[in-house]
This record gives structure tokens, C-alpha cells and sequence, in this order.
């Protein structure tokens, strides 16, 4: 007979749980929990997600509400960051700025990413026509500068927030393109793929299935990358005039707001300024600790 | 004889596989016929870049499109010719009627899944099967190919086997749907020697069990004196012998296959000899001569095979040699070990 003990171990057993197993992923984020710098990245993206989220809550004043005799104020107790001069309180407004800053990164990469692995997973994979014709449109994209090719697009469809995710995805779309293809190239000439051939495995399959998730971990690294990137770009459209329009409180909209008063009030620049760079910051240290993750090889 | 004909499982006709590189058309596979038969192992043994490889491959329509493409022959597998079958048919044929086994293990599993996810796979595709029912069909498959502790290592990841556990699971996954053919390429070339011969004698193992025909490729001799029933000796695209495995071993009638033998060790040999080597090079697959493509290397040369190529004759019964002069070794007339 055996004990209550000893089937709780065959039960385990049988479902797998209890034997270590490594998996790519699982071994990459043991590797990236080891790198304080990744880490670091990472906290201040998760802090900056629930700023985000929370923002009603942690914001103390209205970030859109005037108040009339408290314009240009220091930082205080009150305004912690001071106010600017319509008399709107910087803290509340940075928190808000989040938002914006967090979209526009989410959402404007999702975008590229989708387009990018769609037309990459064309070319890389079917190769031939589709290939050369995909690829000589994404270098028409490389060829434009990024900031000028965001203004273009935002001139055309006017400013908005909605525009801003389109003009940043559309834009972003030729680089992703490009890596999930070398990847596809890479892995597509692997034996397991043949493997899967002969199993009988359909082409959908075999992307789905097969290639995509061995090639997903340099798409992962550029795309936390390019978040910041992309928050960088929404920074400078709404300092040019042509992103999120106000009162909505975005900040590179801020420190255009604030540039003429740099010499009287600095900390109307200086706290929105901070929140890019710590921002892009997060995004770009989390990037750089995921592809060593992925790569122990690389050093 | 009509019941050898019923008992043809697979009949390949005068296959032609090219490959259009930029040099030109590399004729990998050049007039290739053969049959297998309900359950036996056909050996297919020749030197590297002979057209072992591509022959299998194109039985299963593998070939690297749009590079290599089948240009001509027939290849009858159940009454249909699979040459002119559509990808969905051929599909459904991969991996569940005819199934391969790869040289390499140890690049031939996806690192992403785990081993038992993998075996599931046919399973998945090919009978459509649970989740729940394919895990219970997949642990018994691993645990007929012998993985020790099957139901622990279902779970693990490929880099945690060793070489010959992963052509174990290769086997697994290649049988789950109980194939009528299995293609081994090079089965265990990636192995070392003892593995080898455990992962041969699982593949005869299963194959009485399953009731299924091998097709085993192999530069490897002594692996196909063991295990193969009938041989077909390939050069240069061509098969150039095709008989029983003891015909191939003790009556070889092309100069090519004496060769061969000349250039294997034996351990039975009583006087300390040096191996000979067969002299010279295999030609380049570009540009083949009109002629016999062994006459630059071959001994025995005749008028004859200068003007053409010599066709693929039965000079016995089931012994197949493509040399004019086969007929002189069968009747000794050219002592065939000899200097």
C-alpha cells in the first residue's frame, strides 16, 4: 500500500510538476533576474505602468485645473513640483503625462510589431517575389529620417493622439520587419524545421508553431527598445505642436510650454525633462539586460 | 509474379531531382528506380553526394524549393503517384504513411518545446487527438522507444538528453501514427558506436511490431549487412547495383561495388593487408558524361560504356548491375578480389 506521501509524489510525477526543466524563456529570465541594471529597468517600467494606471489616485490636484493666485509657483509642499504658469500643478500633470507617454509606447509599438512580424514572416519565409518587393519598401522607410517622417505623417492626418500611435507604428513597422526576417532566414534552414516538414506539418504550422517562438527573443529586445524610442518621438511631436493637443498634459508639450521661462522657473522644464529621460531610461537599460538574457554568448 | 506485385509498397520510377545552382544543373538524382517491399529494409548505401539523401527527400517531396525540383520519373505509393499529388495530400501523407528520421538528433528537435510536446505533435496533426489522449498516446510511444523514466522526461526540454535519447525520441515521433514506411537518413551517423547499435536494433524492434518497410541510408557497410534485406548501391545519381543484401556482399557484379568491399576492414581477415581504396574521384554532378560515369575510375573498362551510359539490367534473378561486363564476373571470368 502506499502512503498518502508517496502518491502525492506519483501524482506529481505524472503531471510533471516536480522535475526542473529549463526553457528558453525561463532560462533567459533567470539570466536577466541576475542583471541589477535589467532589474532596475524593469522596476522603473512597473512603477511607471502603475503611475500610469493610477494616476487619479496619486495625483493630489486636477492636472487641467487652473488655480488663478498659485501660478508660477516653486516647489512646495503643496506643489511638489511647483505649478506652471496657468497655475496648474506639475506633479499632477507629469503623473498624468504618464499616460500619454505610456500609450503612446504600448500601443505605437504594438503596431509596428504586428505590421513588422506580419511582412517580415512574408518575406522572411516565402523569400522570392514577396521578399524582394517587402524589403525595397522598408529601405523607401529607412531612407526617411524618423523625426521627419513622424512630422510628415502627423501633418497629414493632423495632430491627435490617435494620429500619433499611427504615425510612430506605421514608422517602426521596416525595422521589426527586417529582424524577424534575418531571424526567420536563420531558423527556417534549421533541421527541426525540415523535421516538422516531414511530419507532415502545414506552413501556417510551421510559422506558428515552429519558427516564430525560436525567433521571438530578438523581437522582444528591439521592441522594449523602441518604446523608448517611440516615447521620445511623442515627446518631440507635442513639443513641435503637432502631437497630443492641450490641456491634455503630455510632456514634451510641457517643456515646450515651459521653454521661454527656463530662466525664472527651471523646475517647469526640469521635472517633465526628468520624467522622459527616466522614462526612456527604464525602457532602454530593461532592452539591453533582455537581449544579454537571450544571448548569454554575447558579452 | 502477381503476389510479388501486391506485396510492392512503395515503386520509384526513373526519379530525376535537379538542382539549378548558378554554376549550372547539379543532377543530383539521375534515374533512380526501385521498389520496397511490405516489410523489409531496403539499404540505400553509396558515398557522400551520390543522391542517397536527395532520393529520400524526394520521396517525401522535401527538396529545397525553388533550387532542387523533381524533373521527371514516377513515385507510386499506395496506387497514387506522389509527384502529382497536391501539398494538402502530401501532408497528410508526411508523418503519418511514410515518416523520416534525420542524420542530426541533436538540431532535429524544436528547443522551444518540450520532447513530450513534440512526439504529441503528430499525433495532434495527423489523428487529431485530445490534448489529454495524445499525452497518454505520446507516453506510451516514449516508452516503447525505451526513455527510461518516460513519464518525468515527457516534460523535459531537448538540450537535457543526450544524442542518442533524442534519436529515440525522433523514432518516437516518426512511428506515433504507425507509418507504412520509415525513411531513416542517416540514423545514427551523429552517434557514437554503441548508441548506434542500440538505436538500429530498436528501428528492426519496431519495425516487426509495426509491420512497417525501412529505407535505411547509410555509408556505413557493416550497418546494412546487418539490417538490410535488399541494397541498391548508388553512384553519381544512379544506382548502379540493386540486389539481396549476401548478393551485394558476396557476388557484387560492378566494379563500384567491388570497390567497396575492397575498402572495408574486416575483422575475419586473415592476412594483415592494406585497405584499397577505389582510385580517383566521384565526378562533378554538372556536366556528366554520355559515357559510364564510373569509367574514369573503373578497372574494367570496354568499348561499350565509352559510347553510352549501361543501363540497369537484371543479369540474375533480383540482381540488378548497370556494367556491360557484369555478366563476366558472375561467370568468374574476371576474378573479381583479386589484384
Amino acid at each position: 500500500m502506499a502512503t498518502i506521501k508517496e502518491l502525492e509524489v506519483l501524482e506529481e510525477i505524472e503531471t510533471g510538476k516536480k522535475y526542473s526543466r529549463t526553457s528558453l524563456y525561463k532560462d533567459a529570465w533567470k539570466r536577466l533576474r541576475r542583471n541589477k541594471l535589467a532589474m532596475l529597468g524593469l522596476s522603473i517600467v512597473i512603477l511607471l505602468i502603475l503611475i500610469a494606471i493610477f494616476a487619479p489616485l496619486i495625483a493630489p490636484y486636477d492636472p487641467i485645473l487652473r488655480i488663478k493666485e498659485d501660478s508660477s509657483l516653486g516647489p512646495s509642499i503643496n506643489h511638489l513640483f511647483g505649478t506652471d504658469l496657468l497655475g496648474r500643478d506639475i506633479f499632477s500633470r507629469v503623473i498624468y503625462g504618464s499616460r500619454i507617454s505610456i500609450e503612446v509606447g504600448v500601443i505605437a509599438v504594438g503596431i509596428s510589431v504586428i505590421i513588422g512580424l506580419f511582412f517580415g514572416a512574408l518575406s522572411g519565409y516565402f523569400g522570392g517575389i514577396s521578399d524582394a518587393v517587402i524589403m525595397r519598401i522598408a529601405d523607401i522607410f529607412f531612407a526617411f529620417p524618423y523625426i521627419l517622417g513622424a512630422i510628415a505623417i502627423m501633418t497629414i492626418l493632423g495632430p491627435g493622439i490617435v494620429n500619433i500611435f499611427i504615425a510612430i507604428g506605421i514608422l517602426g513597422w521596416a525595422s521589426i520587419a527586417r529582424i524577424f526576417r534575418s531571424s526567420i532566414l536563420t531558423i527556417k534552414n534549421k533541421e527541426y524545421i525540415e523535421a516538422a516538414r516531414a511530419l507532415g506539418a502545414s506552413n501556417n504550422r510551421i510559422i506558428t508553431k515552429h519558427i516564430f517562438p525560436n525567433s521571438f527573443a530578438p523581437i522582444i529586445v528591439y521592441a522594449t527598445m523602441n518604446v523608448g524610442t517611440a516615447i521620445i518621438v511623442e515627446a518631440a511631436l507635442s513639443f513641435l505642436g503637432i502631437g497630443v493637443q492641450p490641456p491634455t498634459p503630455a510632456w514634451g508639450k510641457m517643456l515646450a510650454d515651459s521653454m521661454a521661462y527656463i530662466d525664472n522657473a527651471p523646475w517647469m522644464m526640469f521635472f517633465p525633462g526628468l520624467a522622459i529621460l527616466i522614462t526612456v531610461l527604464g525602457f532602454v537599460l530593461l532592452g539591453d539586460g533582455l537581449r544579454d538574457a537571450f544571448d548569454p554568448k554575447l558579452k | 509474379m502477381a503476389e510479388t506485385d501486391n506485396n510492392k509498397i512503395l515503386e520509384v520510377k526513373d526519379l530525376k531531382t535537379y538542382f539549378y545552382t548558378e554554376d549550372g544543373v547539379v543532377k543530383a538524382v539521375n534515374g533512380v528506380s526501385f521498389d520496397l517491399k511490405k516489410g523489409e529494409t531496403l539499404g540505400i548505401v553509396g558515398e557522400t553526394g551520390c543522391g542517397k539523401s536527395v532520393t529520400a527527400l524526394s520521396i517525401l517531396r522535401l527538396i529545397p524549393q525553388p533550387i532542387g525540383r523533381i524533373v521527371g520519373g514516377e513515385i507510386i505509393f499506395e496506387g497514387k503517384d506522389l509527384l502529382k499529388l497536391g501539398e494538402k495530400d502530401l501532408q497528410n501523407i508526411r508523418g503519418n504513411r511514410i515518416s523520416m528520421i534525420f542524420q542530426d538528433p541533436m538540431t532535429s528537435l524544436n528547443p522551444v518545446y518540450t520532447v513530450g510536446n513534440q512526439v504529441m505533435e503528430s499525433l495532434v496533426v495527423h489523428r487529431k487527438l485530445k490534448k489529454e489522449e495524445a499525452r497518454r498516446e505520446s507516453m506510451k510511444l516514449l516508452e516503447m522507444v525505451g526513455i527510461p523514466e518516460f513519464k518525468r522526461r515527457f516534460n523535459s526540454y531537448p538540450h537535457e538528453f543526450s544524442g542518442g535519447m533524442r534519436q529515440r525520441v525522433m523514432i518516437a515521433m516518426a512511428i506515433a501514427n504507425s507509418p507504412s514506411i520509415l525513411i531513416a537518413d542517416e540514423p545514427t551517423t551523429a552517434l557514437d558506436v554503441t548508441v548506434q547499435a542500440q538505436i538500429l536494433e530498436l528501428m528492426d524492434e519496431l519495425k516487426y511490431k509495426t509491420n512497417s518497410s525501412i529505407i535505411i541510408i547509410t555509408h556505413d557497410l557493416g550497418v546494412v549487412a546487418k539490417y538490410a534485406d535488399r541494397v541498391m548501391v548508388m553512384y553519381a545519381g544512379r544506382p548502379v547495383e540493386f540486389s539481396s543484401v549476401d548478393n551485394i556482399y558476396y557476388k557484387p557484379m560492378h566494379p563500384y561495388t567491388i570497390g567497396l568491399m575492397k575498402s572495408v576492414t574486416r575483422l575475419d581477415e586473415k592476412k594483415r593487408e592494406k585497405l584499397k581504396p577505389i582510385e580517383g574521384l566521384p565526378p562533378s554532378l554538372i556536366d556528366l558524361p554520355e559515357c559510364c560515369i564510373f569509367r574514369a575510375r573503373c578497372k574494367y573498362i570496354c568499348d561499350e560504356c565509352k559510347k553510352e551510359y549501361p543501363p540497369l539490367i537484371e543479369i540474375e534473378k533480383d540482381h540488378f548491375v548497370s556494367c556491360y561486363r557484369g555478366r563476366e564476373f558472375m561467370e568468374g571470368i574476371i576474378e573479381r578480389f583479386g589484384n
